[in-house]
């Protein structure tokens, strides 16, 4: 059967191309080494939190360390702990109100999938109110982990495109 | 200087208390629920039970009455606990609400009435305090299933 | 687009009766309020006339999970109520539980218990005023503390294998004993935390700013503070040295030599400074227990609770049906009730157990002193000002997952 194939990754073929896929690696640079979070701390993942965002383990060095804790003046909207159905419509609410671009990185295990809380009161997992960029395991996970997924995040950040123009402006 | 204090609340309460007990240190009684309120008025003034620490309820599904109320006290003076139980049942699960006592009755009965729909008349105050504000039911029950969410936001696919 | 997301409260005052205030809302959402707690505030000016808080954005419905579980699969539950000291709600449940089943520990386990709760104990008020101080502004204060709370992470990981939530407490004993070298990290750490926490002291003790942004602010009184709930370093702070380690004493406390330090005026400024001297008096209890502290099994030899050792499992028939049964229904706990308080870095942290008879609870309640204090919170910011509530707030020490369960 003769399939359509798709390019995903069209080669550059002309120097325009060129040009706005050096923008894009320019403007991913800019954007991964200052990612200001927001973080939507809930509960005991905020310990570690707390530890990664301090010596000696310093997300200042990933340039992730100033929280802006107003959705408008953020980029990296980390949820920190349980999600519980009470709190659902918060999270949303923060969600929206944040600028283009964003991300959004599910901290510990309860964020990323309900952790060991299955019942009535918690959300199995945030993916279900709001998408999710990354996902960062543990009860509560290591400052490393933290890291690790941060570092992750900011790859995924340096390959994606960045329009100027996007379809809402 | 426990014991003391434990004998003199057996005879002085011998007409409102159903039945005393020594359980693992902590002096036991079981009361009728009318005679709740004005019992534990005689703890605060007479014996100094001046922290209300807790109020909780269990679910007995197969008995009748099928709550049972249980509340928790604590003299700093004696350095002693007090548990009172009284049994109310499904079908009027009512009993007198202790905020003109203490400070700290507000949160903890509207915790109980949340969980298991116990209503403490005299509260006035009885919003969901752990839940939200259109949640049906009462989880702590044993009849509300585990699982059963109730979400307030619509899922993404 | 125009969705209207629902709301989860109803606040007691959606109007007001003056013309003159307006009400504000504080939170859930929010770096000072630790997470999850909703302020509802109404204003005059700057001055908080009336505050509703409301709590309940954390609960994970911990009593509900605890009917489905055996006694032991709850403990990593537990850990999780206030996370900051997550070694003394395990003991505190064990405690319970053990109390129960009339089961009395080994010396070694109690003397090793009670240090690692004063050691968790240090962790949470390092955490609590650590976090005050940074809302403050003071974020050298901050760093200086976290790290003291890291070593201490890093200590405990050593010995339990978590930094935060440990599962180490068991029914019956520990999960394990103290590896080889534990206890002289243990004494360079306290020689470091007194290093740094003299550095804070220095900082923050006669600081003019924070003086006038604490001293008089969220005053209480005894009586108060009582009619309210209040007990842990908040009712030390105005003046009662109510402290259950002295007064009803349990595991070792009663062979330790230790204050009890309390304030003078129950504000913000007694507060803080309750809790800097709790740790250094707890400090001094864990050099007294280290030499106290005796040889021995930490594991009492009893088969309804403690897993038998793995050689006899691999090899006698016995032992392995009792692992079976204790791993797949649970230790049997006889029927009955038990509450056994203990004194958490928050106050009065009780559990109240109903069994009947099998390897899973009827009911596990918490009496949960953040919850409590919640109550009475509203009292400490009415009459000051909208910025006192961040110093005040993070004075109360709530934590989430003690308030919400």
């Amino acid at each position: 059967m003769a399939a359509r194939t798709i390019p995903i990754h069209p080669a550059p073929s002309s120097a325009f191309e060129y040009l706005t896929t050096k923008k894009d690696e320019l403007v991913g640079w800019a954007r991964k080494f200052s990612l200001f979070p927001y973080p939507f701390v809930t509960a005991c993942c905020a310990m570690e939190f707390m530890a990664v965002s301090s010596t000696p383990y310093d997300t200042d060095r990933f340039g992730a360390a100033l929280p802006r804790f107003s959705p408008r003046q953020s980029d990296l909207l980390m949820v920190v702990g349980t999600l519980t159905h009470k709190q659902a419509p918060i999270l949303r609410k923060v969600y929206e109100q944040m600028c283009e671009p964003k991300w959004v990185m599910a901290f510990g295990a309860c964020a990323t999938s309900g952790g060991f809380y299955q019942n009535y009161a918690a959300v199995a997992g945030v993916d279900k109110i709001i998408p999710v960029d990354i996902y960062v395991p543990g009860c509560p996970p290591r400052p490393e982990t933290v890291i690790d997924g941060i570092m992750k995040l900011q790859d995924l950040i340096a390959r994606s495109r960045h329009p100027i123009l996007t379809a809402n402006f | 200087m426990a014991p003391d204090v434990f004998e003199l609340i057996r005879d002085r309460l011998a007409e409102e208390v159903r039945d005393a007990s020594v359980s693992h240190g902590i002096l036991v009684l079981v009361l009728a629920p009318e005679t709740l309120p004005g019992t534990v008025e005689r703890l605060k003034s007479e014996f100094q039970f001046d922290l209300f620490l807790d109020v909780t309820a269990v679910d007995w599904p197969g008995q009748s009455p099928r709550f049972e109320v249980v509340y928790h006290f604590y003299s700093t003076a004696h350095r002693v606990r007090v548990r009172l139980k009284t049994r109310v049942p499904e079908a009027d699960p009512a009993v007198g609400s202790l905020v003109p006592l203490y400070g700290s009755a507000r949160f903890m009965e509207r915790e109980c009435h949340d969980m298991y729909g116990i209503v403490f008349r005299g509260n006035d105050d009885l919003r969901p305090i752990l839940l939200y504000e259109g949640f049906v039911g009462h989880p702590l029950r044993k009849d509300y299933p585990k699982r059963a969410e109730q979400p307030l936001m619509p899922y993404r696919d | 687009m125009e969705t209207r997301l629902p709301n989860p409260v109803r606040s007691i005052f959606a109007r007001t009766d003056r013309d003159d205030t307006v009400v504000v809302n504080i939170g859930p959402s929010h770096p000072a309020t630790h997470g999850t707690i909703q302020i509802i505030a109404e204003l005059d000016g700057e001055k908080v006339v009336r505050a509703d808080a409301h709590c309940g954005y954390l609960h994970r419905g911990f009593e509900k999970e605890c009917e489905s579980h055996t006694w032991h699969n709850l403990i990593p539950y537990v850990d999780r109520l206030n996370y900051c000291s997550a070694l003394m709600n395990d003991f505190a449940y064990c405690d319970a539980v053990e109390k129960l089943m009339g089961i009395e520990l080994t010396p070694r386990c109690r003397y090793l218990r009670t240090l690692l709760a004063e050691y968790s104990r240090v962790a949470d008020h390092l955490t609590c005023i650590a976090a005050s101080l940074m809302e403050m502004g003071a974020m050298t204060a901050f760093l200086y503390l976290v790290m003291i709370r890291d070593f201490i992470y890093e200590h405990l990981a050593d010995l339990t294998g978590a930094r935060v939530t440990y599962t180490y407490g068991r029914i019956g004993g520990l999960a394990c004993d103290l590896p080889a070298g534990w206890l002289a990290r243990l004494a360079e750490i306290l020689d470091q935390y007194e290093v740094f926490v003299g550095r804070v002291h220095g900082l923050m003790d006669r600081n003019r700013i924070f003086i006038d942004r604490t001293r008089d602010v969220g005053a209480i009184s005894t009586a108060d503070a009582i009619n309210l709930g209040f007990t842990g370093p908040i009712l030390r702070s105005t003046g009662a040295p109510r402290d259950l380690r002295k007064d009803t004493p349990y595991l070792a406390y009663a062979e330790l030599d230790f204050e009890v330090p309390v304030g003078i005026k129950g504000d913000n400024y007694d507060r803080y400074y309750v809790r800097m001297r709790e740790m250094d008096e707890s400090v001094y209890m864990i050099r007294q227990l280290v030499d106290m502290l005796p040889e021995g099994p930490i594991n009492v030899d009893d088969r309804r609770c403690t897993l038998p050792e793995k050689r006899l499992v691999y090899t006698e028939i016995e032992s392995l049906i009792n692992h079976f049964k204790l791993i797949m229904e649970g230790p049997q706990v006889p029927a009955g009730e038990a509450y056994s308080a203990h004194e958490a870095a928050n106050g009065e942290l009780g559990f109240y157990i109903v069994s009947t008879g099998t390897g899973t609870p009827y009911k596990v309640h918490v009496r949960a002193p953040s919850f409590v204090h919640m109550g009475g919170a509203h009292r400490l910011m009415e009459g000051y000002q909208l910025a006192d509530i961040i110093p005040t707030f993070g004075s109360v020490n709530m934590i989430g997952g003690e308030c919400d369960r």
